[in-house]
């Protein structure tokens, strides 16, 4: 194991494009949260995925629906 | 050395964008292909040159602005991914052959095609469309500006008319973006095809399309895409769908200093700067014996290319000669536009064509007029 596994929130995307308009809309709005590469135990379009606590969860959908971004998944797991 | 080629190529760039592309090859890595820091700044750069090309060609989704390498590339996507045998295209004599070779090829394998003809100054009549609709009419594809005149066509009476007919509105804005108002939404453009190194500032080897949020277009190039790598086919969603391979991150963030420097200045300012260029040097030239101007050089709105003859004699040769003797570089030709060339008689020796920047100066056009003057006494036209 590299690291110690942590509960996150981890957004995926269809697009490379979406991936960045959400890291863009969650900077404007201070949430904690980076783009990773996507974990093994999902699959997606895009191979960025957007993970933050788990607290983040509630603005973030609503950010995400403010900039009309549709995530592929959005799911609370352990990475 | 007095660059008059800005047609050709945007030589005279604000310092921004070749610093800009120097960072970028120092700091970024590949765009859309992984998640450490160097592709991640790759990535956003990309993406704010989506954003400000957007922002200038007033394209609703960022996304949907989809990189190519030039604007041949961006034609070829957009002309063989809508139309095919059997359609029926309306083009016009005002095209360049990134639009014309395209549609001919399509045509050897059964499309139809229809070329509006231009008149004796290089303009289309718009009611040409309407006589020219079949059945199968698909789309029009249209210069917005032409490279050898710099007259403009009323792209959006096209567009009202594409609307109207359930048609493919296809724009070549390669001599209009960053110059003229290039707005997709209000054209009622599918496609509005641009370059990067001509009115928007940009390094060689940028270029793309706008595609309208109703227009699904089959890619030109299929293959790495960042994503989706397990399918076999390439994925659909843009811009990814039309941007196999790595991008020019490097280049396209050199577009993004010179679109922002458009916008940071204002398009309409630096076309007033250049227009004011260009009308002196048609004043100063149009009454020297032996010059003919070519198109409606007083059409209130124009871009800043100018092109003209001098007496009989050959224009690669008075284009060598500015070269040579006064240090005035600027296009002599067919300028890859052969249906003008006919329509204004000179297929056979061309014209010179000069192109102004706002980066040009009064003295270079002052200088220009002279040169011109001293060639017109050395002929005794």
């Amino acid at each position: 194991m590299l690291r110690k596994p942590q509960l996150r929130l981890v957004v995926t995307f269809h697009t490379t494009a979406e991936a960045l308009k959400t890291e863009q809309v969650a900077r404007q709005l201070g949430l904690e949260g980076r783009l990773i590469p996507v974990p093994q135990a999902l699959s997606a379009g895009c191979g960025l995925a957007w993970s933050g606590p788990p607290e983040t969860e509630t603005d973030l959908k609503h950010a995400l629906r403010e900039a009309e971004v549709i995530p592929e998944q959005l799911v609370t797991l352990t990475i | 050395m007095i660059y008059l080629d800005a047609a050709a190529t945007s030589f005279l760039k604000p310092p921004c964008v070749a610093q800009a592309v120097v960072e970028a090859m120092e700091t970024v890595g590949s765009p859309g292909r992984g998640a450490h820091p160097l592709t991640l700044s790759a990535s956003r750069t990309v993406w704010a040159c989506r954003e400000a090309v957007a922002q200038l060609l007033g394209v609703s989704d960022p996304a949907r602005v989809c990189f190519t390498n030039n604007s041949t590339t961006a034609l070829n996507t957009a002309i063989c991914g809508l139309f095919g045998p059997g359609d029926h295209v309306i083009t016009t004599a005002l095209e360049h052959n990134s639009v014309l070779r395209p549609l001919y090829r399509l045509a050897e394998q059964g499309l139809e095609l229809t070329i509006l003809p231009a008149d004796e100054q290089g303009m289309i009549c718009c009611e040409d469309l309407s006589r020219a609709l079949r059945p199968n009419t698909r789309g029009v594809v249209c210069n917005h500006a032409s490279n050898v005149t710099g007259n403009v066509v009323d792209v959006e009476k096209i567009g009202v008319f594409c609307r109207e007919h359930d048609l493919y509105f296809v724009v070549d804005a390669s001599q209009s973006a960053g110059v003229l108002e290039v707005n997709q939404q209000t054209m009622g453009a599918s496609v509005v095809c641009f370059t990067g190194h001509k009115g928007l500032l940009g390094p060689q080897g940028t270029g793309g399309l706008c595609v309208a949020p109703d227009v699904t277009l089959r890619p030109l190039v299929v293959g790495g895409s960042g994503v989706h790598s397990y399918d076999h086919r390439h994925p659909a969603q843009l811009p990814e769908g039309l941007e196999a391979g790595t991008l020019n991150a490097h280049g396209l963030a050199g577009l993004l200093a010179g679109v922002g420097y458009i916008l940071e200045h204002g398009r309409e300012t630096l076309y007033r700067q250049e227009m004011e260029l260009a009308k002196s040097f048609i004043q100063g030239v149009r009454d020297i014996p032996g010059v003919t101007l070519y198109g409606d050089v007083d059409a209130p709105q124009r871009t800043a290319v100018v092109s003209f003859n001098l007496g009989e004699e050959d224009a690669g040769e008075v284009a060598d000669v500015l070269a040579e003797e006064f240090g005035i570089c600027t296009r002599a030709g067919a300028h890859c536009a052969p249906l003008i060339h006919e329509a204004l008689g000179t297929s056979q020796r061309g014209a010179v064509r000069v192109s102004f920047s706002h980066r040009n100066t009064p003295q270079d056009v002052a200088q220009a007029i002279e040169a011109v003057k001293q060639l017109a006494c050395r002929l005794e036209i």
